[in-house]
Protein backbone atom coordinates (compact mmCIF):
# COMPACT_ATOMS: atom_id res chain seq x y z
CA UNK A 1 0.00 0.00 0.00
CA UNK A 2 1.16 3.62 -0.53
CA UNK A 3 1.73 6.18 2.24
CA UNK A 4 0.78 9.51 2.01
CA UNK A 5 3.52 12.36 2.03
CA UNK A 6 3.19 15.24 4.36
CA UNK A 7 6.17 18.00 3.41
CA UNK A 8 6.39 21.14 6.10
CA UNK A 9 8.41 24.33 5.62
CA UNK A 10 10.85 22.58 2.61
CA UNK A 11 13.25 24.82 1.57
CA UNK A 12 16.24 23.64 -0.70
CA UNK A 13 19.43 25.87 -2.04
CA UNK A 14 22.08 25.04 -4.63
CA UNK A 15 24.74 26.76 -3.44
CA UNK A 16 23.97 30.30 -2.00
CA UNK A 17 20.79 29.98 -4.70
CA UNK A 18 17.49 29.01 -2.96
CA UNK A 19 15.35 26.86 -5.61
CA UNK A 20 12.26 26.35 -2.92
CA UNK A 21 10.70 28.56 -0.74
CA UNK A 22 8.83 27.54 2.19
CA UNK A 23 6.68 24.17 0.91
CA UNK A 24 3.82 23.23 2.59
CA UNK A 25 1.70 20.44 0.88
CA UNK A 26 -0.20 17.19 1.84
CA UNK A 27 0.07 14.31 -1.00
CA UNK A 28 -2.61 11.52 0.11
CA UNK A 29 -2.16 8.06 -0.35
CA UNK A 30 -3.20 5.99 -3.55
CA UNK A 31 -3.34 9.05 -5.38
CA UNK A 32 -1.72 10.44 -8.46
CA UNK A 33 -0.35 14.38 -7.60
CA UNK A 34 0.81 16.49 -10.08
CA UNK A 35 3.34 19.03 -10.14
CA UNK A 36 3.48 21.61 -12.73
CA UNK A 37 4.99 24.79 -13.18
CA UNK A 38 7.41 26.70 -15.98
CA UNK A 39 10.71 25.60 -16.52
CA UNK A 40 13.35 26.18 -13.32
CA UNK A 41 10.24 26.80 -11.36
CA UNK A 42 11.53 23.97 -8.90
CA UNK A 43 9.43 21.28 -9.92
CA UNK A 44 12.31 18.45 -10.49
CA UNK A 45 13.91 20.04 -6.82
CA UNK A 46 10.60 19.47 -5.49
CA UNK A 47 10.24 15.69 -5.81
CA UNK A 48 14.03 14.91 -5.30
CA UNK A 49 13.87 16.35 -1.81
CA UNK A 50 11.00 14.06 -1.57
CA UNK A 51 13.99 11.12 -1.64
CA UNK A 52 16.95 12.65 -1.08
CA UNK A 53 18.26 12.73 -4.37
CA UNK A 54 18.64 16.53 -4.07
CA UNK A 55 22.00 16.53 -1.73
CA UNK A 56 23.60 14.33 -4.30
CA UNK A 57 24.20 17.33 -6.29
CA UNK A 58 27.40 19.03 -4.56
CA UNK A 59 26.85 21.65 -2.96
CA UNK A 60 23.28 21.43 -2.84
CA UNK A 61 21.06 21.46 0.73
CA UNK A 62 17.62 21.14 1.85
CA UNK A 63 15.86 21.48 5.08
CA UNK A 64 12.27 21.11 6.31
CA UNK A 65 10.30 18.09 6.94
CA UNK A 66 9.07 15.77 5.33
CA UNK A 67 7.33 12.51 6.40
CA UNK A 68 6.35 9.76 4.51
CA UNK A 69 3.73 7.55 6.46
CA UNK A 70 5.69 6.47 9.67
CA UNK A 71 9.15 7.63 8.13
CA UNK A 72 11.00 10.99 8.71
CA UNK A 73 12.60 11.66 5.70
CA UNK A 74 15.17 14.29 6.79
CA UNK A 75 15.38 12.75 10.71
CA UNK A 76 16.87 9.54 11.81
CA UNK A 77 16.48 7.50 8.35
CA UNK A 78 19.17 7.21 5.94
CA UNK A 79 18.84 7.87 2.82
CA UNK A 80 19.67 4.53 1.43
CA UNK A 81 16.61 3.46 3.40
CA UNK A 82 13.92 6.32 2.17
CA UNK A 83 14.86 5.71 -1.68
CA UNK A 84 14.22 1.69 -1.21
CA UNK A 85 10.60 3.17 -0.21
CA UNK A 86 10.61 5.63 -3.32
CA UNK A 87 10.93 4.17 -7.11
CA UNK A 88 11.84 6.86 -9.03
CA UNK A 89 11.38 6.89 -13.15
CA UNK A 90 13.40 9.36 -15.12
CA UNK A 91 12.01 11.86 -18.51
CA UNK A 92 14.57 9.32 -20.52
CA UNK A 93 14.08 5.78 -20.06
CA UNK A 94 17.66 4.17 -18.57
CA UNK A 95 17.67 0.40 -18.29
CA UNK A 96 21.00 -0.58 -17.73
CA UNK A 97 22.34 -1.24 -21.88
CA UNK A 98 24.17 -3.90 -21.08
CA UNK A 99 22.05 -6.09 -18.88
CA UNK A 100 19.11 -8.31 -20.04
CA UNK A 101 15.31 -7.49 -19.31
CA UNK A 102 15.43 -9.55 -16.85
CA UNK A 103 18.58 -8.61 -15.26
CA UNK A 104 16.88 -5.21 -15.61
CA UNK A 105 14.65 -5.16 -13.34
CA UNK A 106 15.87 -7.86 -10.66
CA UNK A 107 19.23 -5.28 -10.54
CA UNK A 108 17.39 -4.06 -7.29
CA UNK A 109 17.12 -6.80 -5.77
CA UNK A 110 20.55 -8.54 -6.35
CA UNK A 111 21.79 -4.73 -5.11
CA UNK A 112 19.64 -5.34 -2.15
CA UNK A 113 21.52 -9.06 -1.43
CA UNK A 114 18.56 -10.63 -2.33
CA UNK A 115 19.59 -14.06 -3.70
CA UNK A 116 16.41 -16.78 -4.10
CA UNK A 117 16.04 -17.40 -7.41
CA UNK A 118 12.34 -18.48 -7.72
CA UNK A 119 11.43 -16.07 -5.74
CA UNK A 120 13.22 -13.03 -8.29
CA UNK A 121 11.23 -14.66 -11.06
CA UNK A 122 8.48 -14.65 -9.58
CA UNK A 123 9.21 -11.03 -8.54
CA UNK A 124 10.54 -10.05 -11.76
CA UNK A 125 7.26 -11.75 -13.59
CA UNK A 126 4.89 -9.63 -11.09
CA UNK A 127 6.88 -6.31 -11.77
CA UNK A 128 6.86 -6.56 -15.57
CA UNK A 129 2.76 -7.39 -15.48
CA UNK A 130 2.16 -4.03 -12.90
CA UNK A 131 3.96 -2.16 -15.57
CA UNK A 132 2.02 -3.79 -18.36
CA UNK A 133 5.48 -4.75 -20.54
CA UNK A 134 5.16 -8.55 -19.61
CA UNK A 135 3.02 -9.64 -22.46
CA UNK A 136 5.71 -8.09 -24.88
CA UNK A 137 8.86 -9.39 -23.42
CA UNK A 138 7.80 -12.49 -21.56
CA UNK A 139 9.60 -14.54 -24.26
CA UNK A 140 12.82 -13.02 -24.56
CA UNK A 141 13.53 -11.98 -21.50
CA UNK A 142 16.54 -13.15 -20.56
CA UNK A 143 18.20 -13.15 -24.76
CA UNK A 144 17.24 -9.12 -25.30
CA UNK A 145 18.89 -6.76 -23.74
CA UNK A 146 16.93 -3.62 -22.32
CA UNK A 147 18.16 -1.12 -24.57
CA UNK A 148 16.87 -3.06 -27.73
CA UNK A 149 13.30 -2.02 -26.87
CA UNK A 150 11.65 0.70 -28.20
CA UNK A 151 11.39 3.98 -25.85
CA UNK A 152 7.48 3.53 -24.75
CA UNK A 153 9.24 0.01 -23.45
CA UNK A 154 12.17 0.62 -21.85
CA UNK A 155 9.89 3.27 -19.37
CA UNK A 156 8.30 0.79 -18.60
CA UNK A 157 10.95 -1.28 -17.91
CA UNK A 158 12.44 1.30 -16.08
CA UNK A 159 9.08 0.89 -14.14
CA UNK A 160 9.08 -2.26 -13.46
CA UNK A 161 12.34 -1.84 -11.88
CA UNK A 162 11.54 0.86 -9.65
CA UNK A 163 8.62 -1.67 -8.76
CA UNK A 164 10.55 -4.52 -7.93
CA UNK A 165 12.01 -3.47 -4.64
CA UNK A 166 8.33 -2.58 -3.60
CA UNK A 167 8.61 1.02 -2.82
CA UNK A 168 5.04 2.30 -1.39
CA UNK A 169 5.87 5.91 -3.51
CA UNK A 170 6.46 6.36 -6.63
CA UNK A 171 8.13 9.50 -8.06
CA UNK A 172 8.17 10.26 -11.68
CA UNK A 173 9.99 12.86 -13.28
CA UNK A 174 8.23 13.83 -16.80
CA UNK A 175 7.88 10.03 -17.58
CA UNK A 176 6.39 10.31 -21.02
CA UNK A 177 7.81 13.45 -22.34
CA UNK A 178 10.21 11.44 -25.24
CA UNK A 179 7.66 9.30 -25.58
CA UNK A 180 4.88 8.89 -28.13
CA UNK A 181 1.17 9.19 -27.94
CA UNK A 182 0.70 5.59 -27.87
CA UNK A 183 3.30 4.65 -24.91
CA UNK A 184 2.47 7.93 -23.54
CA UNK A 185 -1.41 6.70 -23.43
CA UNK A 186 -0.38 3.21 -22.15
CA UNK A 187 1.93 4.87 -19.40
CA UNK A 188 -1.24 6.77 -18.09
CA UNK A 189 -2.77 4.52 -17.82
CA UNK A 190 -0.44 2.71 -15.81
CA UNK A 191 -0.17 4.90 -13.49
CA UNK A 192 -4.19 4.96 -13.32
CA UNK A 193 -3.45 1.26 -12.46
CA UNK A 194 -0.70 1.41 -9.90
CA UNK A 195 -2.76 4.20 -7.63
CA UNK A 196 -4.74 1.20 -6.26
CA UNK A 197 -0.37 0.06 -4.56
CA UNK A 198 1.45 3.21 -4.58
CA UNK A 199 0.98 6.85 -4.02
CA UNK A 200 2.65 8.78 -7.20
CA UNK A 201 4.06 12.43 -7.47
CA UNK A 202 4.30 13.08 -11.38
CA UNK A 203 6.42 16.05 -12.70
CA UNK A 204 4.87 17.42 -16.11
CA UNK A 205 5.31 20.04 -18.59
CA UNK A 206 2.04 18.33 -20.09
CA UNK A 207 -1.18 20.32 -18.39
CA UNK A 208 -3.55 17.12 -20.69
CA UNK A 209 -1.73 15.08 -18.93
CA UNK A 210 -1.75 16.14 -15.10
CA UNK A 211 -4.89 16.52 -15.41
CA UNK A 212 -5.75 12.72 -17.40
CA UNK A 213 -4.14 11.02 -14.46
CA UNK A 214 -3.72 13.28 -11.20
CA UNK A 215 -6.34 13.51 -8.64
CA UNK A 216 -4.40 16.65 -6.53
CA UNK A 217 -2.71 19.55 -8.75
CA UNK A 218 0.38 21.63 -6.98
CA UNK A 219 1.41 25.14 -9.37
CA UNK A 220 4.86 25.86 -8.92
CA UNK A 221 6.64 29.21 -9.58
CA UNK A 222 10.03 30.83 -8.79
CA UNK A 223 10.30 28.02 -6.08
CA UNK A 224 7.20 28.39 -4.31
CA UNK A 225 3.83 26.59 -4.40
CA UNK A 226 1.18 29.10 -5.97
CA UNK A 227 -1.69 26.53 -5.42
CA UNK A 228 -2.52 23.35 -4.50
CA UNK A 229 -6.12 21.61 -4.83
CA UNK A 230 -8.26 19.25 -6.16
CA UNK A 231 -7.15 18.74 -9.89
CA UNK A 232 -10.35 20.04 -11.42
CA UNK A 233 -10.42 22.68 -9.59
CA UNK A 234 -7.20 23.49 -11.06
CA UNK A 235 -8.03 23.27 -14.39
CA UNK A 236 -11.46 24.48 -14.35
CA UNK A 237 -11.37 27.11 -12.14
CA UNK A 238 -8.31 27.59 -9.98
CA UNK A 239 -8.12 30.49 -7.43
CA UNK A 240 -5.21 32.07 -7.89
CA UNK A 241 -4.79 34.42 -10.73
CA UNK A 242 -1.16 33.42 -11.56
CA UNK A 243 -2.27 29.38 -11.91
CA UNK A 244 -4.81 30.53 -14.19
CA UNK A 245 -2.23 32.61 -16.38
CA UNK A 246 -0.07 29.96 -16.49
CA UNK A 247 -2.58 26.69 -17.19
CA UNK A 248 -4.47 28.93 -20.20
CA UNK A 249 -0.84 29.82 -21.55
CA UNK A 250 -0.59 33.55 -20.93
CA UNK A 251 3.05 33.81 -19.70
CA UNK A 252 5.61 30.99 -18.51
CA UNK B 1 0.89 29.59 -30.90
CA UNK B 2 -1.57 31.15 -27.74
CA UNK B 3 -1.71 34.31 -29.56
CA UNK B 4 -3.44 32.22 -32.13
CA UNK B 5 -5.57 30.86 -29.32
CA UNK B 6 -6.42 34.00 -28.74
CA UNK B 7 -7.25 35.42 -31.96
CA UNK B 8 -9.49 32.40 -32.54
CA UNK B 9 -11.07 33.17 -29.03
CA UNK B 10 -12.10 36.69 -30.09
CA UNK B 11 -13.54 35.47 -33.58
CA UNK B 12 -15.31 33.12 -31.14
CA UNK B 13 -16.61 36.66 -29.46
CA UNK B 14 -17.25 38.64 -32.65
CA UNK B 15 -19.65 35.83 -33.82
CA UNK B 16 -22.04 35.52 -31.21
CA UNK B 17 -21.63 39.32 -30.76
CA UNK B 18 -23.17 39.77 -34.19
CA UNK B 19 -25.35 36.58 -33.24
CA UNK B 20 -27.19 38.06 -30.41
CA UNK B 21 -27.56 41.04 -32.27
CA UNK B 22 -29.50 39.41 -34.96
CA UNK B 23 -31.57 37.40 -32.52
CA UNK B 24 -32.34 40.59 -30.39
CA UNK B 25 -33.31 42.59 -33.81
CA UNK B 26 -35.67 39.63 -34.25
CA UNK B 27 -37.34 39.85 -31.46
CA UNK B 28 -37.70 43.24 -31.45
CA UNK B 29 -39.40 43.15 -35.15
CA UNK B 30 -41.51 41.27 -34.31
CA UNK B 31 -42.96 42.85 -30.96
CA UNK B 32 -43.29 46.07 -33.40
CA UNK B 33 -44.82 44.28 -35.92
CA UNK B 34 -47.26 42.80 -33.11
CA UNK B 35 -48.00 46.33 -31.70
CA UNK B 36 -48.18 47.85 -35.82
CA UNK B 37 -49.94 45.04 -36.87
CA UNK B 38 -47.23 45.18 -39.76
CA UNK B 39 -46.48 42.54 -42.39
CA UNK B 40 -43.32 43.91 -43.46
CA UNK B 41 -41.31 43.47 -40.26
CA UNK B 42 -43.48 39.94 -39.88
CA UNK B 43 -41.65 38.77 -43.36
CA UNK B 44 -37.98 40.53 -42.27
CA UNK B 45 -38.34 38.27 -39.05
CA UNK B 46 -38.83 35.02 -41.28
CA UNK B 47 -36.16 35.36 -43.60
CA UNK B 48 -33.57 36.54 -40.76
CA UNK B 49 -34.19 33.25 -39.29
CA UNK B 50 -31.92 31.20 -42.30
CA UNK B 51 -29.37 33.72 -41.19
CA UNK B 52 -29.09 32.70 -37.06
CA UNK B 53 -29.07 29.09 -37.90
CA UNK B 54 -26.12 29.78 -40.09
CA UNK B 55 -24.42 31.77 -38.15
CA UNK B 56 -25.58 29.04 -34.94
CA UNK B 57 -23.74 26.28 -36.87
CA UNK B 58 -20.96 28.53 -37.37
CA UNK B 59 -20.48 29.01 -34.31
CA UNK B 60 -20.40 25.99 -32.44
CA UNK B 61 -17.83 24.78 -35.83
CA UNK B 62 -15.66 27.22 -34.05
CA UNK B 63 -15.95 26.49 -30.85
CA UNK B 64 -15.54 22.55 -31.62
CA UNK B 65 -12.15 23.52 -33.36
CA UNK B 66 -11.04 25.43 -30.64
CA UNK B 67 -11.42 22.74 -28.01
CA UNK B 68 -10.15 20.51 -30.31
CA UNK B 69 -7.14 21.67 -31.45
CA UNK B 70 -6.28 23.96 -28.07
CA UNK B 71 -7.34 22.49 -25.63
CA UNK B 72 -8.16 24.92 -23.58
CA UNK B 73 -8.58 25.16 -19.59
CA UNK B 74 -9.66 27.26 -16.78
CA UNK B 75 -11.47 30.68 -17.74
CA UNK B 76 -10.54 30.19 -21.63
CA UNK B 77 -12.70 26.87 -21.02
CA UNK B 78 -15.50 28.27 -19.60
CA UNK B 79 -15.95 30.91 -21.67
CA UNK B 80 -16.18 28.73 -24.85
CA UNK B 81 -18.92 26.24 -22.86
CA UNK B 82 -20.73 29.38 -22.08
CA UNK B 83 -20.50 30.53 -25.92
CA UNK B 84 -21.71 27.51 -27.16
CA UNK B 85 -24.71 27.29 -24.32
CA UNK B 86 -25.59 31.18 -25.39
CA UNK B 87 -25.43 29.92 -28.66
CA UNK B 88 -28.09 27.65 -28.51
CA UNK B 89 -30.00 29.83 -26.47
CA UNK B 90 -30.05 32.66 -28.87
CA UNK B 91 -30.95 30.26 -31.55
CA UNK B 92 -34.22 29.87 -29.51
CA UNK B 93 -34.40 33.52 -28.88
CA UNK B 94 -34.82 33.36 -32.97
CA UNK B 95 -37.31 31.11 -33.23
CA UNK B 96 -39.37 32.67 -30.40
CA UNK B 97 -39.24 35.63 -32.46
CA UNK B 98 -40.55 33.70 -35.71
CA UNK B 99 -43.08 31.88 -33.55
CA UNK B 100 -44.42 35.50 -32.34
CA UNK B 101 -44.54 36.79 -36.31
CA UNK B 102 -46.49 33.97 -37.29
CA UNK B 103 -48.84 34.80 -34.34
CA UNK B 104 -49.04 38.33 -36.04
CA UNK B 105 -49.42 36.92 -39.38
CA UNK B 106 -52.68 35.29 -38.25
CA UNK B 107 -53.84 38.12 -35.79
CA UNK B 108 -53.73 40.81 -38.84
CA UNK B 109 -56.51 38.37 -40.89
CA UNK B 110 -58.93 38.95 -37.90
CA UNK B 111 -60.95 42.40 -36.78
CA UNK B 112 -58.54 44.24 -34.66
CA UNK B 113 -60.11 43.45 -31.16
CA UNK B 114 -59.27 45.51 -27.76
CA UNK B 115 -57.45 43.39 -25.38
CA UNK B 116 -57.08 43.97 -21.71
CA UNK B 117 -53.32 42.88 -21.60
CA UNK B 118 -50.12 45.47 -22.37
CA UNK B 119 -47.58 43.27 -24.81
CA UNK B 120 -45.57 46.45 -25.58
CA UNK B 121 -44.78 46.98 -22.07
CA UNK B 122 -44.12 42.91 -21.90
CA UNK B 123 -41.87 43.38 -25.15
CA UNK B 124 -40.29 46.44 -23.47
CA UNK B 125 -39.22 43.99 -20.42
CA UNK B 126 -37.92 41.03 -22.00
CA UNK B 127 -35.95 43.43 -24.49
CA UNK B 128 -34.15 44.83 -22.01
CA UNK B 129 -33.47 41.47 -20.43
CA UNK B 130 -31.93 40.27 -23.49
CA UNK B 131 -29.75 43.37 -24.29
CA UNK B 132 -28.58 43.16 -20.51
CA UNK B 133 -27.25 39.54 -20.76
CA UNK B 134 -25.91 40.31 -24.05
CA UNK B 135 -23.99 43.58 -22.53
CA UNK B 136 -23.08 41.35 -19.21
CA UNK B 137 -21.50 39.18 -22.03
CA UNK B 138 -19.45 41.78 -23.85
CA UNK B 139 -18.22 43.65 -20.47
CA UNK B 140 -17.38 40.25 -18.84
CA UNK B 141 -19.82 41.16 -15.59
CA UNK B 142 -21.23 39.03 -13.51
CA UNK B 143 -23.11 42.04 -11.89
CA UNK B 144 -24.98 42.69 -14.97
CA UNK B 145 -25.93 39.33 -15.18
CA UNK B 146 -27.33 39.01 -11.85
CA UNK B 147 -29.71 41.92 -12.50
CA UNK B 148 -31.28 39.85 -15.36
CA UNK B 149 -31.96 37.12 -12.83
CA UNK B 150 -33.75 39.10 -11.02
CA UNK B 151 -35.93 40.51 -13.64
CA UNK B 152 -37.22 37.12 -14.84
CA UNK B 153 -39.81 37.22 -12.18
CA UNK B 154 -41.53 40.32 -13.36
CA UNK B 155 -41.71 38.65 -17.05
CA UNK B 156 -43.25 35.67 -14.91
CA UNK B 157 -45.94 37.89 -13.17
CA UNK B 158 -46.72 39.49 -16.57
CA UNK B 159 -47.51 36.25 -18.42
CA UNK B 160 -49.34 35.06 -15.45
CA UNK B 161 -51.48 37.77 -15.15
CA UNK B 162 -51.69 38.52 -19.63
CA UNK B 163 -53.16 34.40 -18.72
CA UNK B 164 -55.92 35.41 -16.04
CA UNK B 165 -57.09 38.29 -17.73
CA UNK B 166 -57.13 37.13 -21.46
CA UNK B 167 -58.75 33.58 -20.43
CA UNK B 168 -61.85 36.25 -18.71
CA UNK B 169 -61.97 38.11 -21.77
CA UNK B 170 -62.58 35.03 -24.02
CA UNK B 171 -65.50 34.18 -21.32
CA UNK B 172 -66.85 37.36 -21.29
CA UNK B 173 -66.81 38.00 -25.56
CA UNK B 174 -66.27 34.52 -27.38
CA UNK B 175 -66.00 36.72 -30.40
CA UNK B 176 -62.52 37.71 -30.08
CA UNK B 177 -61.45 34.53 -28.57
CA UNK B 178 -58.81 34.17 -31.62
CA UNK B 179 -57.28 37.18 -31.16
CA UNK B 180 -57.04 36.54 -27.04
CA UNK B 181 -55.45 33.23 -28.19
CA UNK B 182 -53.06 34.91 -30.46
CA UNK B 183 -51.98 37.53 -27.76
CA UNK B 184 -51.89 34.71 -25.11
CA UNK B 185 -49.37 32.66 -27.33
CA UNK B 186 -47.03 35.90 -27.73
CA UNK B 187 -46.56 36.48 -24.26
CA UNK B 188 -45.93 32.97 -24.00
CA UNK B 189 -43.34 33.51 -26.79
CA UNK B 190 -42.13 36.83 -25.30
CA UNK B 191 -41.92 35.03 -21.50
CA UNK B 192 -39.66 31.93 -22.93
CA UNK B 193 -37.06 34.84 -24.72
CA UNK B 194 -37.22 35.87 -20.99
CA UNK B 195 -36.02 32.01 -19.97
CA UNK B 196 -33.30 32.17 -22.75
CA UNK B 197 -32.23 35.73 -21.29
CA UNK B 198 -31.99 34.64 -18.16
CA UNK B 199 -29.99 31.08 -19.14
CA UNK B 200 -27.32 33.43 -20.97
CA UNK B 201 -26.94 35.17 -17.46
CA UNK B 202 -26.30 32.22 -15.86
CA UNK B 203 -23.45 31.20 -18.79
CA UNK B 204 -21.87 34.63 -18.13
CA UNK B 205 -21.98 34.24 -14.47
CA UNK B 206 -20.40 30.63 -15.06
CA UNK B 207 -17.97 32.06 -17.47
CA UNK B 208 -16.70 35.26 -15.03
CA UNK B 209 -16.99 33.37 -11.69
CA UNK B 210 -17.07 29.91 -12.41
CA UNK B 211 -20.08 29.63 -10.62
CA UNK B 212 -22.79 26.97 -11.50
CA UNK B 213 -25.92 29.47 -10.37
CA UNK B 214 -28.68 27.56 -12.66
CA UNK B 215 -31.87 26.77 -10.96
CA UNK B 216 -30.80 28.28 -7.58
CA UNK B 217 -28.63 25.44 -6.40
CA UNK B 218 -25.97 27.22 -4.80
CA UNK B 219 -24.00 24.28 -3.47
CA UNK B 220 -22.81 21.28 -5.74
CA UNK B 221 -23.34 18.12 -4.31
CA UNK B 222 -21.70 15.09 -5.24
CA UNK B 223 -23.58 12.26 -5.36
CA UNK B 224 -21.25 9.92 -4.12
CA UNK B 225 -20.78 12.36 -1.39
CA UNK B 226 -24.38 11.57 -0.52
CA UNK B 227 -24.18 7.76 -0.01
CA UNK B 228 -20.88 8.71 2.10
CA UNK B 229 -22.94 10.54 4.29
CA UNK B 230 -25.65 7.93 4.61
Amino acid sequence: MGVGIQVEHLNAWFGKTQALYDINITMPANHATAIIGPSGCGKSTFVRCLNRMHETISDARADGKVRMGELDVYNGTSATQIRRRIGMVFQKPNPFPTMTIYDNVAAGLKLNGFRDRRRTDEIVERSLQLSALWDEVKDTLRKKSGASLSGGQQQRLCIARALAVEPQVLLMDEPCSALDPISTGKIEELIFQLKARYTIVIVTHNMQQASRVAEFTGFFLMGKLIEFDKTEKIFTNPSEKRTEDYITGRFG
Amino acid sequence: MRTRFQQGLDDLRQRLLRMGGLAEQAVDRACQAYIERDLTRCRMVLENESLINLAEREIDEVAFDLLALQQPMAIDLRFILAVVKINADLERVGDQAVNIAERVMDMVELPPAELPVDIGRMATAVSAMVKRALESFIEGKAELAQAVLEMDNVVDRMRDEAFITLVRKMNDSPEVTRQALDALLVARNLERVADHATNIAEDVIFWVRGADVRHNVTEFVNPTEISERR
